[in-house]
Protein backbone atom coordinates (compact mmCIF):
# COMPACT_ATOMS: atom_id res chain seq x y z
CA UNK A 1 0.00 0.00 0.00
CA UNK A 2 2.80 2.37 0.89
CA UNK A 3 4.86 3.01 -2.20
CA UNK A 4 4.21 4.81 -5.45
CA UNK A 5 4.16 2.54 -8.50
CA UNK A 6 4.50 3.46 -12.13
CA UNK A 7 1.27 3.00 -14.08
CA UNK A 8 1.27 3.01 -17.90
CA UNK A 9 -1.88 4.16 -19.70
CA UNK A 10 -2.82 1.38 -22.12
CA UNK A 11 -6.33 2.41 -23.14
CA UNK A 12 -8.71 5.33 -22.80
CA UNK A 13 -12.40 4.84 -23.63
CA UNK A 14 -15.15 7.43 -23.93
CA UNK A 15 -18.06 6.93 -21.53
CA UNK A 16 -19.79 10.28 -22.09
CA UNK A 17 -18.70 13.65 -23.49
CA UNK A 18 -16.73 14.31 -20.29
CA UNK A 19 -16.39 10.83 -18.73
CA UNK A 20 -13.54 8.47 -19.55
CA UNK A 21 -12.41 4.98 -18.62
CA UNK A 22 -8.65 4.86 -18.17
CA UNK A 23 -6.97 1.46 -18.21
CA UNK A 24 -3.48 1.29 -16.71
CA UNK A 25 -0.93 -1.48 -16.50
CA UNK A 26 0.70 -1.49 -13.06
CA UNK A 27 3.54 -4.03 -12.70
CA UNK A 28 3.35 -6.00 -9.43
CA UNK A 29 -0.13 -4.65 -8.65
CA UNK A 30 -1.12 -6.45 -5.40
CA UNK A 31 -4.84 -6.72 -6.22
CA UNK A 32 -7.79 -4.89 -4.64
CA UNK A 33 -11.40 -5.14 -3.47
CA UNK A 34 -14.43 -3.69 -5.25
CA UNK A 35 -15.02 -0.18 -3.90
CA UNK A 36 -11.39 0.71 -3.21
CA UNK A 37 -9.57 3.64 -4.81
CA UNK A 38 -6.07 4.77 -5.74
CA UNK A 39 -4.17 7.99 -5.47
CA UNK A 40 -2.85 9.20 -8.84
CA UNK A 41 0.24 11.43 -8.84
CA UNK A 42 1.23 13.70 -11.74
CA UNK A 43 4.60 15.42 -12.01
CA UNK A 44 5.29 18.60 -13.98
CA UNK A 45 8.68 19.34 -15.55
CA UNK A 46 9.49 21.82 -12.77
CA UNK A 47 8.99 19.18 -10.09
CA UNK A 48 5.50 20.27 -9.04
CA UNK A 49 3.32 17.31 -8.17
CA UNK A 50 -0.44 16.94 -7.82
CA UNK A 51 -2.29 13.98 -6.33
CA UNK A 52 -5.99 13.08 -6.56
CA UNK A 53 -8.00 10.01 -5.65
CA UNK A 54 -9.87 7.96 -8.27
CA UNK A 55 -12.14 4.98 -7.76
CA UNK A 56 -11.23 1.59 -9.18
CA UNK A 57 -14.10 0.85 -11.56
CA UNK A 58 -13.34 -2.84 -12.17
CA UNK A 59 -12.47 -5.78 -9.90
CA UNK A 60 -8.89 -6.90 -9.53
CA UNK A 61 -7.51 -8.62 -12.64
CA UNK A 62 -3.77 -9.19 -12.88
CA UNK A 63 -1.77 -6.01 -13.38
CA UNK A 64 -4.60 -4.06 -15.04
CA UNK A 65 -6.57 -1.41 -13.22
CA UNK A 66 -9.43 0.68 -14.57
CA UNK A 67 -10.32 4.16 -13.32
CA UNK A 68 -13.37 6.29 -14.03
CA UNK A 69 -12.48 9.95 -14.60
CA UNK A 70 -14.93 12.82 -15.01
CA UNK A 71 -13.24 15.90 -16.49
CA UNK A 72 -14.12 18.79 -14.20
CA UNK A 73 -14.19 22.20 -15.91
CA UNK A 74 -11.17 24.19 -14.74
CA UNK A 75 -9.80 21.20 -12.87
CA UNK A 76 -6.08 20.74 -12.39
CA UNK A 77 -5.87 16.97 -12.80
CA UNK A 78 -9.05 15.46 -14.25
CA UNK A 79 -9.03 17.28 -17.64
CA UNK A 80 -5.39 16.25 -18.10
CA UNK A 81 -6.14 12.60 -17.37
CA UNK A 82 -9.33 12.63 -19.44
CA UNK A 83 -7.85 14.31 -22.47
CA UNK A 84 -4.10 14.92 -22.47
CA UNK A 85 -2.17 12.04 -20.93
CA UNK A 86 -0.92 10.13 -24.00
CA UNK A 87 -1.59 6.40 -24.28
CA UNK A 88 1.73 4.71 -23.48
CA UNK A 89 2.79 7.40 -20.99
CA UNK A 90 3.00 6.89 -17.27
CA UNK A 91 1.68 8.37 -14.05
CA UNK A 92 2.28 7.09 -10.53
CA UNK A 93 -0.34 5.35 -8.42
CA UNK A 94 -0.53 4.42 -4.76
CA UNK A 95 -2.97 1.86 -3.46
CA UNK A 96 -5.27 0.13 -3.20
CA UNK A 97 -6.72 2.48 -0.57
CA UNK A 98 -9.83 2.36 1.59
CA UNK A 99 -10.98 -0.54 3.75
CA UNK A 100 -14.55 0.49 4.54
CA UNK A 101 -16.41 1.24 1.30
CA UNK A 102 -15.72 -2.27 -0.01
CA UNK A 103 -17.80 -5.27 -1.03
CA UNK A 104 -16.59 -8.86 -1.04
CA UNK A 105 -18.38 -11.34 -3.31
CA UNK A 106 -18.49 -13.98 -0.55
CA UNK A 107 -20.87 -11.71 1.40
CA UNK A 108 -24.33 -13.20 0.90
CA UNK A 109 -26.56 -10.38 2.14
CA UNK A 110 -28.64 -8.45 -0.39
CA UNK A 111 -26.84 -5.38 -1.75
CA UNK A 112 -28.33 -2.02 -2.66
CA UNK A 113 -26.10 0.32 -4.66
CA UNK A 114 -27.12 3.97 -5.09
CA UNK A 115 -25.04 6.03 -7.52
CA UNK A 116 -25.22 9.71 -8.38
CA UNK A 117 -23.48 10.68 -11.64
CA UNK A 118 -19.85 9.57 -11.79
CA UNK A 119 -20.35 8.04 -8.32
CA UNK A 120 -21.13 4.95 -10.37
CA UNK A 121 -17.38 4.20 -10.72
CA UNK A 122 -16.68 2.27 -7.47
CA UNK A 123 -20.15 0.71 -7.59
CA UNK A 124 -19.45 -0.57 -11.11
CA UNK A 125 -16.56 -2.58 -9.66
CA UNK A 126 -19.13 -4.20 -7.35
CA UNK A 127 -21.58 -4.87 -10.20
CA UNK A 128 -18.80 -6.50 -12.21
CA UNK A 129 -17.47 -8.52 -9.27
CA UNK A 130 -21.01 -9.65 -8.51
CA UNK A 131 -21.62 -10.68 -12.12
CA UNK A 132 -18.62 -13.01 -12.04
CA UNK A 133 -18.65 -14.31 -8.46
CA UNK A 134 -21.94 -13.95 -6.59
CA UNK A 135 -25.62 -14.86 -6.55
CA UNK A 136 -26.56 -12.47 -3.72
CA UNK A 137 -29.45 -10.18 -4.69
CA UNK A 138 -28.02 -6.89 -6.02
CA UNK A 139 -29.97 -3.78 -6.92
CA UNK A 140 -28.51 -0.64 -8.51
CA UNK A 141 -30.29 2.72 -8.49
CA UNK A 142 -28.35 5.07 -10.76
CA UNK A 143 -29.24 8.75 -10.89
CA UNK A 144 -28.18 10.77 -13.94
CA UNK A 145 -29.11 14.20 -15.27
CA UNK A 146 -30.19 12.94 -18.67
CA UNK A 147 -29.79 9.82 -20.85
CA UNK A 148 -26.47 11.06 -22.33
CA UNK A 149 -24.83 10.95 -18.88
CA UNK A 150 -25.08 7.17 -18.34
CA UNK A 151 -21.68 5.53 -17.88
CA UNK A 152 -21.29 1.82 -18.85
CA UNK A 153 -24.72 1.84 -20.53
CA UNK A 154 -24.40 -1.37 -22.54
CA UNK A 155 -22.73 -3.29 -19.77
CA UNK A 156 -25.39 -2.26 -17.27
CA UNK A 157 -28.05 -3.43 -19.72
CA UNK A 158 -26.32 -6.81 -19.82
CA UNK A 159 -25.91 -6.87 -16.03
CA UNK A 160 -29.68 -6.70 -15.78
CA UNK A 161 -29.82 -10.21 -17.21
CA UNK A 162 -26.96 -11.35 -15.00
CA UNK A 163 -28.43 -10.76 -11.60
CA UNK A 164 -28.22 -7.03 -10.92
CA UNK A 165 -31.49 -5.15 -11.11
CA UNK A 166 -30.72 -1.76 -12.65
CA UNK A 167 -33.03 1.22 -12.15
CA UNK A 168 -32.07 4.44 -13.93
CA UNK A 169 -33.36 7.68 -12.46
CA UNK A 170 -33.26 10.77 -14.70
CA UNK A 171 -33.24 14.03 -12.77
CA UNK A 172 -33.51 16.65 -15.54
CA UNK A 173 -34.54 14.89 -18.75
CA UNK A 174 -36.08 11.44 -19.07
CA UNK A 175 -35.90 9.36 -22.26
CA UNK A 176 -38.90 9.57 -24.63
CA UNK A 177 -41.72 7.32 -23.49
CA UNK A 178 -40.43 7.06 -19.95
CA UNK A 179 -43.17 6.54 -17.39
CA UNK A 180 -41.13 8.26 -14.65
CA UNK A 181 -41.11 12.05 -14.93
CA UNK A 182 -37.65 13.63 -14.41
CA UNK A 183 -36.86 14.40 -10.78
CA UNK A 184 -34.43 13.50 -8.07
CA UNK A 185 -34.36 10.09 -6.42
CA UNK A 186 -37.39 9.56 -4.20
CA UNK A 187 -38.54 6.93 -1.73
CA UNK A 188 -40.46 5.14 -4.48
CA UNK A 189 -37.25 4.67 -6.50
CA UNK A 190 -35.62 2.59 -3.76
CA UNK A 191 -36.43 -1.04 -3.00
CA UNK A 192 -37.56 -1.54 0.61
CA UNK A 193 -35.23 -3.20 3.18
CA UNK A 194 -35.29 -6.97 2.76
CA UNK A 195 -37.38 -9.10 5.12
CA UNK A 196 -35.91 -9.78 8.57
CA UNK A 197 -33.01 -12.20 8.55
CA UNK A 198 -31.26 -10.85 5.51
CA UNK A 199 -30.24 -7.28 6.18
CA UNK A 200 -29.45 -5.26 3.09
CA UNK A 201 -25.98 -3.73 2.82
CA UNK A 202 -26.20 -0.29 1.16
CA UNK A 203 -23.47 1.60 -0.69
CA UNK A 204 -24.13 5.20 -1.70
CA UNK A 205 -21.68 7.20 -3.83
CA UNK A 206 -22.02 10.58 -5.49
CA UNK A 207 -21.80 14.34 -4.88
CA UNK A 208 -22.37 15.44 -1.28
CA UNK A 209 -25.89 16.76 -1.79
CA UNK A 210 -26.92 13.55 -3.50
CA UNK A 211 -25.43 11.32 -0.81
CA UNK A 212 -27.02 13.36 1.99
CA UNK A 213 -30.40 13.06 0.29
CA UNK A 214 -30.15 9.37 -0.71
CA UNK A 215 -28.73 8.17 2.62
CA UNK A 216 -31.51 10.10 4.40
CA UNK A 217 -34.12 8.29 2.27
CA UNK A 218 -32.57 4.94 3.13
CA UNK A 219 -32.64 5.69 6.88
CA UNK A 220 -36.24 6.91 6.63
CA UNK A 221 -37.16 3.71 4.76
CA UNK A 222 -35.93 1.64 7.68
CA UNK A 223 -32.42 0.64 6.65
CA UNK A 224 -30.08 0.44 9.65
CA UNK A 225 -27.66 3.42 9.60
CA UNK A 226 -24.82 1.01 10.40
CA UNK A 227 -25.55 -0.88 7.16
CA UNK A 228 -25.29 2.20 4.94
CA UNK A 229 -21.81 3.06 3.70
CA UNK A 230 -21.23 6.33 1.93
CA UNK A 231 -18.60 7.91 -0.25
CA UNK A 232 -18.87 11.52 -1.34
CA UNK A 233 -17.04 13.87 -3.66
CA UNK A 234 -17.24 17.51 -4.65
CA UNK B 1 11.56 11.37 -17.48
CA UNK B 2 10.24 11.95 -20.99
CA UNK B 3 7.46 9.43 -20.71
CA UNK B 4 6.25 10.60 -17.33
CA UNK B 5 2.96 12.53 -17.20
CA UNK B 6 4.22 14.49 -20.24
CA UNK B 7 2.60 17.86 -20.78
CA UNK B 8 1.28 18.16 -17.23
CA UNK B 9 1.72 21.67 -15.85
CA UNK B 10 1.15 22.47 -12.21
CA UNK B 11 -0.52 25.52 -10.76
CA UNK B 12 1.25 28.19 -8.76
CA UNK B 13 1.19 27.48 -5.07
CA UNK B 14 -0.22 30.58 -3.36
CA UNK B 15 0.02 29.09 0.11
CA UNK B 16 3.70 28.27 0.43
CA UNK B 17 4.54 27.38 4.02
CA UNK B 18 0.92 26.80 5.01
CA UNK B 19 0.11 23.90 2.70
CA UNK B 20 1.31 20.52 4.03
CA UNK B 21 2.95 18.18 1.50
CA UNK B 22 0.57 16.52 -0.95
CA UNK B 23 -2.34 18.90 -0.20
CA UNK B 24 -4.17 21.35 -2.45
CA UNK B 25 -6.14 24.40 -1.31
CA UNK B 26 -9.90 24.54 -1.66
CA UNK B 27 -12.43 27.30 -1.15
CA UNK B 28 -15.31 24.87 -0.77
CA UNK B 29 -15.96 22.67 2.25
CA UNK B 30 -16.16 19.05 1.11
CA UNK B 31 -18.06 16.53 3.24
CA UNK B 32 -16.67 13.09 4.01
CA UNK B 33 -18.47 10.61 6.21
CA UNK B 34 -18.56 6.82 6.43
CA UNK B 35 -22.34 6.64 6.60
CA UNK B 36 -25.57 8.64 6.79
CA UNK B 37 -25.68 11.93 8.68
CA UNK B 38 -27.15 11.38 12.17
CA UNK B 39 -29.87 13.76 13.31
CA UNK B 40 -28.73 15.09 16.69
CA UNK B 41 -30.85 17.60 18.60
CA UNK B 42 -29.37 20.15 21.00
CA UNK B 43 -32.26 19.43 23.41
CA UNK B 44 -31.08 15.85 23.93
CA UNK B 45 -27.36 16.28 23.17
CA UNK B 46 -24.89 15.54 25.88
CA UNK B 47 -21.16 15.01 26.10
CA UNK B 48 -19.36 12.74 28.54
CA UNK B 49 -15.77 12.22 29.58
CA UNK B 50 -15.08 8.85 31.21
CA UNK B 51 -11.77 8.36 33.02
CA UNK B 52 -9.75 5.16 33.27
CA UNK B 53 -11.28 4.55 36.73
CA UNK B 54 -14.80 4.72 35.33
CA UNK B 55 -15.57 8.17 36.68
CA UNK B 56 -18.00 10.04 34.42
CA UNK B 57 -18.37 13.74 33.78
CA UNK B 58 -21.36 15.00 31.77
CA UNK B 59 -22.37 18.23 30.11
CA UNK B 60 -25.68 18.94 28.45
CA UNK B 61 -26.15 21.79 25.96
CA UNK B 62 -26.76 24.52 28.56
CA UNK B 63 -23.79 23.47 30.73
CA UNK B 64 -21.52 23.47 27.68
CA UNK B 65 -22.72 26.92 26.61
CA UNK B 66 -22.09 28.18 30.17
CA UNK B 67 -18.37 27.31 29.81
CA UNK B 68 -16.01 29.99 28.40
CA UNK B 69 -16.57 30.35 24.65
CA UNK B 70 -13.66 30.92 22.29
CA UNK B 71 -13.48 32.17 18.71
CA UNK B 72 -10.70 30.64 16.67
CA UNK B 73 -9.42 30.80 13.11
CA UNK B 74 -7.42 27.80 11.92
CA UNK B 75 -6.29 25.94 8.80
CA UNK B 76 -7.73 22.44 8.37
CA UNK B 77 -6.30 19.54 6.37
CA UNK B 78 -8.21 16.50 5.12
CA UNK B 79 -6.42 13.22 4.40
CA UNK B 80 -8.18 13.22 1.00
CA UNK B 81 -5.75 16.07 0.19
CA UNK B 82 -7.78 19.26 0.42
CA UNK B 83 -6.77 22.00 2.82
CA UNK B 84 -8.92 24.95 3.79
CA UNK B 85 -7.38 28.11 5.18
CA UNK B 86 -8.60 30.52 7.85
CA UNK B 87 -11.72 28.61 8.83
CA UNK B 88 -13.50 30.34 11.71
CA UNK B 89 -15.20 28.50 14.55
CA UNK B 90 -16.72 29.14 17.97
CA UNK B 91 -16.68 26.61 20.75
CA UNK B 92 -15.20 25.45 24.03
CA UNK B 93 -11.60 24.42 24.64
CA UNK B 94 -11.14 20.82 25.78
CA UNK B 95 -9.12 22.33 28.65
CA UNK B 96 -12.38 23.71 30.08
CA UNK B 97 -13.99 20.24 30.03
CA UNK B 98 -10.90 18.56 31.49
CA UNK B 99 -10.33 21.07 34.28
CA UNK B 100 -11.98 19.01 37.02
CA UNK B 101 -11.25 15.61 35.49
CA UNK B 102 -8.65 13.63 37.41
CA UNK B 103 -6.77 11.25 35.20
CA UNK B 104 -3.36 9.79 34.59
CA UNK B 105 -4.40 8.28 31.24
CA UNK B 106 -2.23 8.93 28.21
CA UNK B 107 -4.79 8.29 25.48
CA UNK B 108 -8.25 9.39 24.44
CA UNK B 109 -10.79 7.48 22.38
CA UNK B 110 -13.39 9.86 20.95
CA UNK B 111 -16.94 8.54 20.41
CA UNK B 112 -19.52 9.88 17.98
CA UNK B 113 -23.21 9.40 17.37
CA UNK B 114 -23.52 6.53 14.90
CA UNK B 115 -20.62 4.53 16.35
CA UNK B 116 -17.64 6.36 14.82
CA UNK B 117 -14.51 6.50 16.96
CA UNK B 118 -11.05 8.04 16.65
CA UNK B 119 -8.02 7.96 18.93
CA UNK B 120 -5.52 10.62 20.03
CA UNK B 121 -2.85 11.01 22.68
CA UNK B 122 -4.48 12.97 25.52
CA UNK B 123 -1.72 15.58 25.36
CA UNK B 124 -2.93 16.49 21.85
CA UNK B 125 -6.30 17.53 23.30
CA UNK B 126 -4.91 19.82 26.02
CA UNK B 127 -3.16 23.20 26.27
CA UNK B 128 -5.32 24.93 23.69
CA UNK B 129 -4.95 22.33 20.95
CA UNK B 130 -8.55 21.06 20.72
CA UNK B 131 -12.11 22.36 20.98
CA UNK B 132 -15.70 21.21 20.85
CA UNK B 133 -17.15 23.58 18.26
CA UNK B 134 -20.81 24.41 17.57
CA UNK B 135 -20.50 27.38 15.18
CA UNK B 136 -18.82 27.63 11.78
CA UNK B 137 -18.42 30.93 9.97
CA UNK B 138 -20.94 32.59 12.26
CA UNK B 139 -23.69 29.99 11.77
CA UNK B 140 -24.79 26.91 13.70
CA UNK B 141 -22.64 23.98 12.57
CA UNK B 142 -24.66 22.12 9.92
CA UNK B 143 -25.45 18.41 10.38
CA UNK B 144 -23.30 17.19 7.47
CA UNK B 145 -20.28 18.95 9.00
CA UNK B 146 -20.90 17.36 12.40
CA UNK B 147 -23.52 19.64 13.91
CA UNK B 148 -24.62 20.40 16.50
CA UNK B 149 -21.14 19.74 17.95
CA UNK B 150 -17.91 18.34 16.57
CA UNK B 151 -14.39 18.00 17.87
CA UNK B 152 -11.76 20.22 16.22
CA UNK B 153 -8.09 19.21 16.45
CA UNK B 154 -6.50 21.19 13.61
CA UNK B 155 -2.97 19.84 14.07
CA UNK B 156 -4.15 16.43 12.83
CA UNK B 157 -5.83 15.30 9.61
CA UNK B 158 -9.49 16.13 9.86
CA UNK B 159 -10.75 12.55 10.41
CA UNK B 160 -9.49 13.02 14.02
CA UNK B 161 -11.88 15.99 14.40
CA UNK B 162 -14.83 13.68 15.01
CA UNK B 163 -18.26 14.88 13.90
CA UNK B 164 -21.37 14.44 16.11
CA UNK B 165 -19.09 13.98 19.11
CA UNK B 166 -20.76 12.57 22.22
CA UNK B 167 -17.98 11.36 24.45
CA UNK B 168 -14.33 10.72 25.20
CA UNK B 169 -12.91 7.70 27.05
CA UNK B 170 -9.55 8.26 28.72
CA UNK B 171 -7.44 5.10 28.60
CA UNK B 172 -3.94 4.04 29.69
CA UNK B 173 -3.48 2.13 26.42
CA UNK B 174 -3.85 3.38 22.87
CA UNK B 175 -6.88 1.88 21.09
CA UNK B 176 -7.22 2.42 17.34
CA UNK B 177 -10.45 4.09 16.21
CA UNK B 178 -12.65 3.51 13.17
CA UNK B 179 -10.42 4.65 10.30
CA UNK B 180 -7.25 3.82 12.25
CA UNK B 181 -8.42 0.15 12.24
CA UNK B 182 -8.94 0.01 8.49
CA UNK B 183 -5.73 1.43 7.13
CA UNK B 184 -5.37 5.05 8.23
CA UNK B 185 -2.34 6.18 10.22
CA UNK B 186 -2.59 6.02 14.00
CA UNK B 187 -1.39 9.60 14.57
CA UNK B 188 -2.26 11.52 11.37
CA UNK B 189 0.12 14.50 11.26
CA UNK B 190 -0.45 16.38 7.95
CA UNK B 191 3.05 17.89 8.00
CA UNK B 192 4.60 14.42 8.08
CA UNK B 193 2.04 13.03 5.57
CA UNK B 194 0.91 10.33 7.99
CA UNK B 195 -1.99 9.10 5.88
CA UNK B 196 -1.90 5.30 6.05
CA UNK B 197 -0.38 2.51 8.15
CA UNK B 198 2.70 2.42 5.95
CA UNK B 199 3.48 6.16 6.10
Amino acid sequence: MGSWRNARLVERAELTTTGRSLHFDVPHWPGHLAGQHVDVRLSADDGYQAVRSYSLAAPSKGTRIELGVQAAAGGEVSPYLAGDLPVGAEVEVKGPLGGWFVWRPEQEDPVLLVAGGCGIAPLMAMVRDHRDHSTAPMHLVYSVRDPAQVWYREELGAAQGLGTTVHLVHTRQAPPGSSRPPGRVGAHDLPPPAAAGAETLCFVCGPTGFVEHAAGLLVDAGHAPGRIRTERFG
Amino acid sequence: MDNFSPGFHGRTNRFEGRLPPGQYPTESFPVLSAGPTPKVLTETWDFGITTETGQRHYWDWDRMMALPQEDLTVDIHCVTRWSKFDTSWRGVSLDAFLEDVETSADFALVHSEGGYTTNLPLEDLTDGKAWLVHTFDGYDLSPEHGGPVRLLVPQHYLWKSAKWVKGISLTPQNEPGFWESVGYHDYGDPWREQRTWSD
